[in-house]
C-alpha cells in the first residue's frame, strides 16, 4: 500500500518546498514535485496546507500506570496525535514508578495496543525516585527505556547523581535533570518576585532550579558524559548552559511553551490552573528563553504534559497539583508565539520540535526526507482557532492558555504512514 | 455602594470604597461606644464564621458583629468540622450555600483560598485572613484608628516593623493606605522583607530611625514564630535589640503619633512593654475599631446583595 501527499508545503531541514511525498511500507520512499499516484495509491490532498515532521515531544506524562483518573495511555495518545505528536517519551513517575523492567515493558505493549503514537518510556534514575538507590537501568534499557530521570524532583545526592549518569552512560542513556533544589525551593509554588508578594504565594528562586542546572552540567563535565536539562525556565539557567555549551560540555536543553509565552502574572488572581513546576516566572525569563531557542542554546520544544483530573485542581492553589496539560496546543501556541511572530522559521521551529529531540535520544524520525519513517502532521498555518481545555482530548483539561487565540490547526496525523488522526 | 459581593482583600477595591467602609465604620463606632448594640440591618439574615486556623480576636469580632447586627450566627471551626474528614473547601462552601448562608466569614491559612470560595458559592465572602495574602478587615480597622487620631490618612507616614514577609496585615495595610494617599515605610531583619515588596509601593527603610522618622503612626507585627520554616533571625533577644520598637525609637516619630498592634503582641519583643501600655498606645482601640468596621462591612455587602443578587 503506497501513500501520496499532494501539493503540501513540505518543512525540510533546510527550509520549506512545496513538494510531493510517497510514502511506501512505514517510510518516505520519495519526495519531489508532481509525483505520480500508480494504482493502489492513497491520495491526500495537502494543497494549501504544511507538511511538518511528526513532533516528537520527548517530555510528557501519560500517568499510566497508576493514574488513570488523570491520564491514561489511550486517552494520552489521542491527544498526542491530535496535536500533530507522533512519537512521546513519557516520565517514570507512576504508580508503580517505572524503575524496573516489567513497567517498561508494560508501557510498550500498552503502546502496541493502542497504537497512535509511538511512546519510548524513561526510566527512573533511582528505585522509587527516592534518589537513593539506583534502579535497574541496564534491564530498562535492554527493555527499550530511552532515557533516564527522576523527573518531578532532583536527585538531591551528588554522589548518587553522578554514580547515575556515569552508569546510565554505559548503556548510552542519557539523564534528564529535573533541576531543582528541594530545601531552596522550601514549598514555593510560583516563582518568587513581585507577584509571590503580591498574592502571598510562596514563592521559588531562580536560584533553586540555577543550582541544579550548574550542578548536573558539572557533573556531565567532569565525567565527559552528555546531560540533559528539562524544563529550562530561568534566564540565568539558559545562560549558564550556553556558556558550558561554549566550554564543549555535552549538553542539550529544552523548555515548554508556557515558559515563553506566559509570564508570572497569570498567577494573580490564583488560578490553579496556572501551577507549574518550575513556575512561570518573569518577562526576563521569557525574553532569554526565546533568545536561548533562537541561538542554539535550547535545543527542544516539549510540553512536560502534565494532566490533571479537576479534583487535583479544584482546590486551594497550595493544595492543587503542579502541571499543564500541553500536548494539543504545543504546536500552535509555538507556531504562533515564535514563527508567526517573526522570531524564527518554520524549518527551524521544525528543529526544536522534531529534529533536536530525535537527535538527542536516538530516536527515529524528526525529518521529512527519503528513507525516513513516514511520521507527518499535516496542518493549516492560517487557520486560526480558539484554546478551549474542554474540548481537549486529554483527560486533564488544565490548560492556562483557555481563550487564547492561536494560528496553525493539526489537520491530519501520520504515523509509520498510516494516518491516526484527522479533522 | 460597594463593587462587589465579596471583601476579599484591598488591593482590588477603590479608595472610594475604603473610604465608604471607614465612613460606616466611623459611625458604627460612634454607637458602640455610647452603648448600643443591638441593630437591626442584618435581620433574618445569617453569617458562619469559617475558621481553618485558630483565632479569638478575629473571630470573636465577626460574631459579634454578626450578632449586634441581629444576624443569626454560627460558628465553624474545620477543626471539628467535616474538613477533617477530608472534604473540599468547595464542598464546604456549597453545604452553607444549601443551608441558606449569606456571608461567610473565613480565616484560612492557604492564599486565594477566599477567592476560590467567592467563584463557587453565591454567599459573600469576608476575608478573615488568608495565609501570606490579605486581611482587610484588619487593615481597615487599622486604618480607621490612625484617620481618627490623625485626621486624615492623605499624605501621613506610617512605619511598620515586624515580620513583613509572612504577615498579609502589612500587605493589606500597604495596598489600603497607599490608595488613601499614604506613605508606607517598612523595616525588618532582610529575610523578613518579601521580594519586591517596593515594587508594590512601600519604602523599605536601611535603619529603624529612617522607618520612623516622622512617622504619625508606627505599627509593630507579630513576629510569627510558627509561620517560620526556622533560621529566619538567630533569636528573639537579638530580634528586638535590633529591631523591636522602644521609647528611645519612637523619639524619632511625629510627637502625637500613636502606636499601634494587630495582637496578640509578643511583649518586649516587637514593642518593649512600656510602650504597649502607654499613652501612645491605640491597640485596645483597635479592637473595637474591629468590631465596627466588620459591622459596616456586613452592612455594607447586605446592601449590594439588596440591590444585585
Amino acid at each position: 500500500m503506497k501513500t501520496l501527499i499532494r501539493g503540501g508545503e513540505v518543512v525540510l531541514l533546510d527550509g520549506v518546498e512545496k513538494l510531493d511525498i510517497l510514502i511506501e511500507d512505514k517510510k518516505i520512499v520519495k519526495l519531489g514535485k508532481q509525483i505520480n499516484a500508480d494504482g493502489d495509491c492513497k491520495v491526500i490532498d495537502a494543497g494549501g496546507k504544511t507538511v511538518f515532521p511528526g513532533i516528537i515531544d520527548m517530555h510528557v506524562h501519560l500517568r499510566e500506570p497508576g493514574f488513570e483518573g488523570k491520564e491514561d495511555i489511550e486517552s494520552g495518545s489521542k491527544a498526542a496525535v491530535a496535536g500533530g505528536v507522533t512519537q512521546v517519551c513519557c516520565m517514570p513517575n507512576t504508580d508503580p514508578v517505572c524503575d524496573n523492567a516489567v513497567v517498561v515493558k508494560y508501557i510498550k505493549a500498552r503502546q502496541k495496543e493502542v497504537n497512535l503514537c509511538k511512546i519510548n518510556p524513561i526510566g527512573a534514575i533511582t528505585k522509587g525516585e527516592k534518589g537513593e538507590t539506583l534502579a535497574d537501568i541496564g534491564k530498562m534499557a535492554q527493555a527499550g527505556a530511552v532515557a533516564i530521570s527522576d523527573d518531578g524532583r532532583s536527585v538531591m545526592n551528588s554522589l548518587i547523581m553522578r554514580l547515575g549518569m556515569e552508569y546510565a552512560s554505559g548503556f548510552n542513556l542519557k539523564c534528564l535533570c529535573h533541576c531543582e533544589d528541594i530545601n531552596l525551593v522550601d514549598g514555593g509554588v510560583v516563582n518568587e518576585g513581585k507577584n509571590s508578594t503580591l498574592t502571598g504565594l510562596k514563592g521559588s528562586p531562580r536560584a533553586a532550579e540555577d543550582i541544579m542546572i550548574a550542578r548536573d552540567i558539572s557533573l556531565a563535565e567532569s565525567l565527559d558524559v552528555p546531560v540533559h536539562i528539562c524544563h529550562v525556565s530561568t534566564y540565568s539557567g539558559v545562560d549558564i548552559i550556553r556558556s558550558a555549551k561554549k566550554r564543549g560540555v555535552k549538553v542539550t536543553a529544552e523548555t515548554c511553551p508556557h515558559y515563553f509565552v506566559l509570564t508570572d502574572d497569570i498567577i494573580t488572581d490564583f488560578d490553579t490552573f496556572t501551577k507549574v513546576n518550575p513556575p512561570v516566572r518573569e518577562e526576563v525569563d521569557r525574553l532569554a528563553i526565546i533568545e536561548g531557542l533562537k541561538d542554539g542554546t535550547l535545543d527542544c520544544i516539549v510540553t512536560d504534559h502534565a494532566p490533571h483530573s479537576q479534583k487535583d485542581k479544584e482546590v486551594e492553589y497550595n493544595l492543587a497539583a503542579f502541571g499543564m496539560s500541553g500536548i494539543e496546543t504545543s504546536f500552535a501556541l509555538s507556531y504562533t508565539h515564535l514563527v508567526k511572530k517573526g522570531i524564527m522559521s518554520l524549518n527551524e521551529l521544525a528543529k526544536l520540535m522534531s529534529y533536536n529531540p530525535a537527535k538527542t535520544l536516538g530516536l527515529e524520525g524528526g525529518e521529512i526526507k527519503e528513507g525516513e519513517v513516514a511520521d507527518l502532521a499535516i496542518v493549516d498555518l492560517n487557520e486560526k482557532y480558539v484554546v478551549d481545555g474542554k474540548k481537549f482530548l486529554s483527560k486533564g483539561k488544565n490548560t492556562p492558555f483557555n481563550g487564547y487565540e492561536v494560528y496553525g490547526k493539526v489537520h491530519t496525523t501520520i504515523v509509520d504512514g498510516e494516518i491516526k488522526y484527522s479533522c | 455602594m460597594l463593587k462587589s459581593k465579596d471583601l476579599l482583600g484591598l488591593r482590588d477595591i477603590t479608595a472610594e470604597e475604603i473610604t465608604l467602609i471607614l465612613d460606616n465604620a466611623e459611625d458604627m463606632k460612634m454607637r458602640l461606644k455610647k452603648g448600643q448594640k443591638s441593630f437591626d440591618l442584618l435581620k433574618g439574615k445569617t453569617l458562619v464564621t469559617l475558621f481553618y486556623e485558630n483565632s479569638t480576636r478575629t473571630r470573636s469580632s465577626f460574631e459579634l458583629a454578626g450578632k449586634y447586627l441581629g444576624a443569626t450566627e454560627i460558628n465553624i471551626a474545620a477543626a471539628s468540622s467535616s474538613v477533617q474528614k477530608g472534604e473540599t473547601l468547595i464542598d464546604t462552601g456549597k453545604t452553607l450555600q444549601a443551608l441558606k448562608t449569606d456571608f461567610i466569614a473565613i480565616r484560612h491559612p492557604m492564599g486565594g483560598a477566599p477567592s476560590l470560595l467567592a467563584k463557587t458559592v453565591g454567599c459573600s465572602i469576608l476575608n478573615g485572613g488568608d495565609g501570606m495574602n490579605e486581611h482587610p478587615t484588619q487593615a481597615l480597622l487599622d486604618m480607621l484608628t490612625m484617620r481618627e487620631q490623625l485626621g486624615t490618612l492623605k499624605g501621613i507616614k506610617v512605619a511598620i516593623l515586624g515580620d513583613i514577609k509572612h504577615s498579609r496585615v502589612a500587605k493589606s495595610n500597604l495596598f489600603g493606605l497607599t490608595k488613601m494617599g499614604a506613605e508606607v515605610w517598612v523595616y525588618a531583619p532582610k529575610t523578613l522583607i518579601p521580594k519586591g515588596f517596593d515594587e508594590l509601593g512601600a519604602h523599605i527603610a536601611t535603619s529603624r530611625e529612617q522607618c520612623v522618622e516622622g512617622a504619625n503612626a508606627v505599627m509593630g507585627l507579630r513576629i510569627q514564630l510558627e509561620r517560620q520554616s526556622g533560621g529566619l533571625f538567630p533569636s528573639l533577644s537579638e530580634y528586638s535589640r535590633f529591631y523591636g520598637v522602644n521609647d528611645a525609637v519612637l523619639k524619632y516619630a511625629d510627637k502625637n503619633a500613636v502606636v499601634l498592634h494587630p495582637g496578640p503582641v509578643n511583649r518586649g519583643v516587637e514593642l518593649t512593654p512600656a510602650l504597649i501600655d502607654g499613652d501612645r498606645s491605640r491597640i485596645e482601640d483597635q479592637v473595637t475599631s474591629g468590631l465596627a468596621v466588620r459591622m459596616a462591612a456586613l452592612k455594607l455587602l447586605s446592601e449590594y446583595r439588596e440591590a444585585h443578587l
